[in-house]
């Protein structure tokens, strides 16, 4: 399959075979640009005009990949459906999600309105949604994600589909949900014996669901294997290294063990922090954050977990004096910096480090790498001219980028390299506390893997106060000292690491952990099995 | 995804402002958006070389009507001697069609300048700090946008200089006037674009590090916000023409003896029409269509190429 582009025309994946039989579910994994999307949704005709395709896609006996669009419309649905990422953008806000369903009924079955109506409230229990009565008549956004992607494997199902795609289906959605859904697909591989292609990057999603894995790189097929034999002897060194990179919940971190304790100094100190943002006319403020206290010495990580509203980054924001609290105060090695005018905060702001989520929009992108690590060191008029190139360049060699980087701009470096420059620039004026919001949760896992090490490194080589948020609790096994758990701006659990993940004791904290999928099939169903019985 | 590596080789593929200028635009089209390009560009560039050379392209001055002590001969058709003809008051047509190309040229440059940095500044500080400075500016600059360009334009003018003025009176009235019709434009698209730009880590990122609102106004929001403006200026330069223009042919113009201007003469040439007189209208007319072409085509074509959904690519293979 080749795609035209400015650059000109790319591969973007070459030679690919594979097969899912009924009742299977295949799981199609790689990075991102492995091409595994492409190659899946070439078999449903949804590639862009720009993509030509050579081969072939058999459905049954037929041959699929040369079909006409008119041909496709009729194929699309009935004997092939797709359950896409995004389930808030793959629903029309305009349409009760009953009608969307009926809609998918009737366009492949020749039924009333009254049938399509029943057949879509059928449908609506099978995928588990409560009322579905009641719910029929919803829009889909007073649905939550996990109902909405419920209503698009819904609408996937509505004709009873041979082969049911799903594009990374609970990528965009919490783990408690993740688990959920997860449970529905498999539930329904087993009442309808569809066959099921999982497109994902996430191991532990495989480990959970996949009988069959192909592991795709750089459009190419690496390895096709029984999911048992995947993880317990990866034949190729690519699957082999992937598989390593992959963090591990309950594996913790030989490297990162708490040193003997000594008393150090308080870095960030947060008291009774609470952030309200007023809500619309006439309902009352929303509380993103309610009463929180924690806080960090020098040289240790706190990692801030939480599900996707839980107001982590609020707090983040809060520390960095991006957002003013409502009440509570948040003090800076003795500092109380909510008081002071955004003047008074700009000596405070060298003390501390920011690194965002999204690299790729959190370098000013027409700046040059080199610019954009020098600016803290400008604003701060610390150095200038030649001694701050020098700078920069010892900061990017601590973050292990190419002498060259310095001159290039954003968008010429890697999602893994731009962290780096960030990690960098965050790190330019040696500042006393880092605040990491999701950092690695944009990246690859192998990238992943190597800017936690990078972050590791350089917090025992320069001794900062860390708070981490993330939502991803393995990542944060790796990393932390402490762990603190947010649910709906409160605080649920806070403790030391292994206490926290080892042995939960609030039963949100329980239900969290247990969601979390393993990338181990043996060890994913028997932690299933145990945790059966949190998610009723 | 796909859709990531889709937009890092669209970044990579836009063309860069260093090097000479047009040839990476020039570069990134095919087929008819290049030649649409090619054609505009020609024209844009004809029509400032005339500009530029207009003492050594012109056979006479604008406001001359005779040569050697002989008077021209009034309404004379196109000859040898006068390319063009002469006007009802003698003057040759040829020489103030290339002096009424300097004039507009040096109205769209004055004009644009003015409007750019008055409208990118004020759209700059209403974007980013909002609240009720916002509200009150973007009301003026509503109110002004309601009102017709051309009115607007008279307006100024009137209030400026009484109607009528000099060579550089007359082209700095004429400027605002128009500036008046453009700031609104230039305001409005960058206040909008500051207001998405904002929200930006990066910018976040710069308040972190604990840099001035001038600075980051200026060197991290600025530089991301003016990506359209390319397309805005050069159909802008157009309509500056066409307002321009209209003035002279209403009579709010500068004075045939000061400057040459192509309204101005077209409304000259308005009794010539009904006495089989073509040639006084015709070659201002002319004019006026290939420059705000020219410049039409260069807008447009430049908007097709920066806008990724509109540029059409070679084909695979």
């Amino acid at each position: 399959m080749t795609f035209s582009t400015d650059a000109g025309p790319v591969r973007a994946v070459e030679d690919v075979t594979f097969d899912v039989k009924p009742g299977e579910v295949l799981a199609v994994v790689g990075e991102s640009g492995s091409g595994k999307s492409v190659s899946s949704r070439a078999a449903i005709g949804l590639l862009p005009d720009t993509a030509r395709v050579t081969g072939t896609v058999l459905l049954g006996d037929r041959d699929v990949a040369g079909l006409s669009d008119k041909q496709f419309t009729a194929l699309r649905g009935k004997d092939i459906a797709m359950v896409f990422q995004e389930p808030g953008a793959a629903l029309d806000p305009l349409f009760t999600v009953g009608y969307q369903i009926s809609e998918a009924i009737r366009a492949h079955t020749d039924v009333d309105r009254k049938q399509a109506r029943d057949k879509a409230i059928d449908l609506l229990r099978l995928v588990r949604l409560p009322d579905p009565e009641q719910r029929y008549g919803f829009y889909p956004h007073q649905l939550s994600g996990g109902q909405k992607q419920r209503v698009v494997i819904a609408c996937a199902i509505a004709c009873d589909p041979e082969v049911i795609l799903a594009d990374e289906p609970t990528t965009a959605l919490d783990v408690t949900v993740q688990a959920e859904i997860l449970e529905l697909l498999r539930d329904l591989r087993d009442r309808l014996g569809s066959a099921i292609v999982l497109i994902t990057h996430n191991m532990g999603v495989v480990a959970d669901l996949a009988d069959r894995v192909v592991v795709m790189n750089a459009g190419k097929v690496i390895e096709i294997a029984a999911v048992a034999k995947l993880f317990a002897e990866p034949s190729q060194e690519y699957t082999r290294t992937l598989l390593a990179a992959v963090p591990h919940l309950g594996q913790g971190n030989p490297e990162h063990q708490a040193g003997p304790e000594t008393k150090t100094e308080t870095v960030l100190e947060i008291d009774g922090l609470s952030v309200e943002f007023p809500g619309a006319i006439g309902s009352a403020a929303f509380k993103a954050v309610d009463d929180v206290t924690f806080s960090i010495d020098r040289g240790k990580t706190l990692g801030l977990v939480g599900e996707s509203g839980s107001g982590k980054s609020t707090i983040g924001r809060c520390v960095a004096a991006l957002q003013k609290p409502t009440t509570g105060t948040v003090k800076i090695l003795g500092q109380d910096i909510t008081a002071m005018s955004e003047k008074q905060l700009r000596p405070v702001r060298a003390k501390f480090g920011f690194v965002f989520q999204d690299p790729a929009t959190s370098l000013n992108p027409r700046l040059r790498v080199g610019d954009c690590v020098a600016e803290p060191l400008k604003v701060h008029k610390v150095v200038r001219g030649a001694e701050c190139t020098a700078r920069v360049a010892q900061l990017l060699d601590a973050v292990r980028l190419p002498k060259d980087t310095a001159a290039r701009y954003p968008h010429e470096l890697s999602g893994g390299q731009r962290q780096r420059a960030n990690l960098a620039r965050a790190l330019a004026l040696s500042p006393d506390l880092l605040v990491a919001d999701e950092p690695t949760s944009a990246l690859d896992v192998s990238v992943q893997a190597s800017v936690l090490d990078l972050f590791e490194e350089l917090q025992r080589e320069w001794a900062f106060a860390c708070l981490f948020i993330s939502h991803d609790l393995a990542v944060v096994d790796r990393l932390a000292d402490d762990v603190a758990v947010l649910r709906n701006g409160v605080l649920q659990e806070m403790g030391p690491r292994d206490q926290i993940l080892r042995n939960p004791q609030t039963e949100y904290t329980q239900r969290l952990v247990a969601a979390v999928p393993v990338p181990d099939p043996e060890e994913q169903r028997r932690r299933r099995e145990a945790s059966a019985g949190l998610f009723d | 995804m796909t859709t990531v590596a889709g937009a890092d080789t669209l970044v990579v593929e836009q063309p860069k402002s260093r090097g000479f200028p047009g040839l990476g635009l020039l570069r990134s089209t095919h087929g008819l958006q290049r030649a649409t390009l090619v054609l505009g560009l020609v024209l844009v560039a004809g029509f400032i070389l005339v500009a530029l050379f207009a003492p050594l392209l012109a056979r006479y001055g604008f406001a001359q009507t005779s040569a050697d002590g002989v008077e021209f001969v009034r309404q004379q058709a196109p000859s040898a001697q006068h390319w063009f003809g002469t006007s009802v008051r003698g003057e040759d047509v040829y020489s103030r069609v290339i002096y009424g190309a300097r004039t507009a040229l040096m109205v769209i440059v004055l004009s644009l300048i003015i409007s750019l940095l008055l409208g990118v500044v004020l759209g700059l500080v209403s974007g980013y700090r909002g609240g009720w400075l916002d509200r009150v500016l973007v009301l003026v600059m509503d109110a002004l946008y309601a009102m017709p360009s051309l009115l607007l334009a008279i307006v100024v003018s009137i209030v400026l200089v009484a109607g009528q003025s000099g060579t550089l009176g007359g082209i700095l009235s004429a400027s605002v006037a128009i500036m008046a019709v453009f700031v609104p434009q230039y305001f409005r698209v960058v206040r909008n674009a500051t207001l998405a730009v904002k929200v930006e880590p990066f910018v976040d990122a710069a308040r972190v590090t604990g840099a001035s609102t001038t600075r980051i106004l200026f060197r991290h929001i600025l530089s991301n916000v003016t990506s359209s403006l390319p397309v805005i200026i050069t159909l802008n330069g157009a309509e500056a023409i066409l307002t321009l223009a209209g003035l002279g042919f209403l009579g709010f113009g500068i004075e045939p003896t000061k400057a040459a201007e192509w309204g101005y003469d077209l409304n000259k040439a308005l009794s010539d029409i009904s006495n089989g007189i073509w040639w006084t209208a015709v070659f201002p007319g002319t004019a006026i269509v290939l420059a705000v072409l020219g410049m039409t085509l260069v807008g447009e074509s430049i908007n097709e190429v920066l806008n990724p959904l509109l540029r059409t690519r070679r084909a695979a293979n």
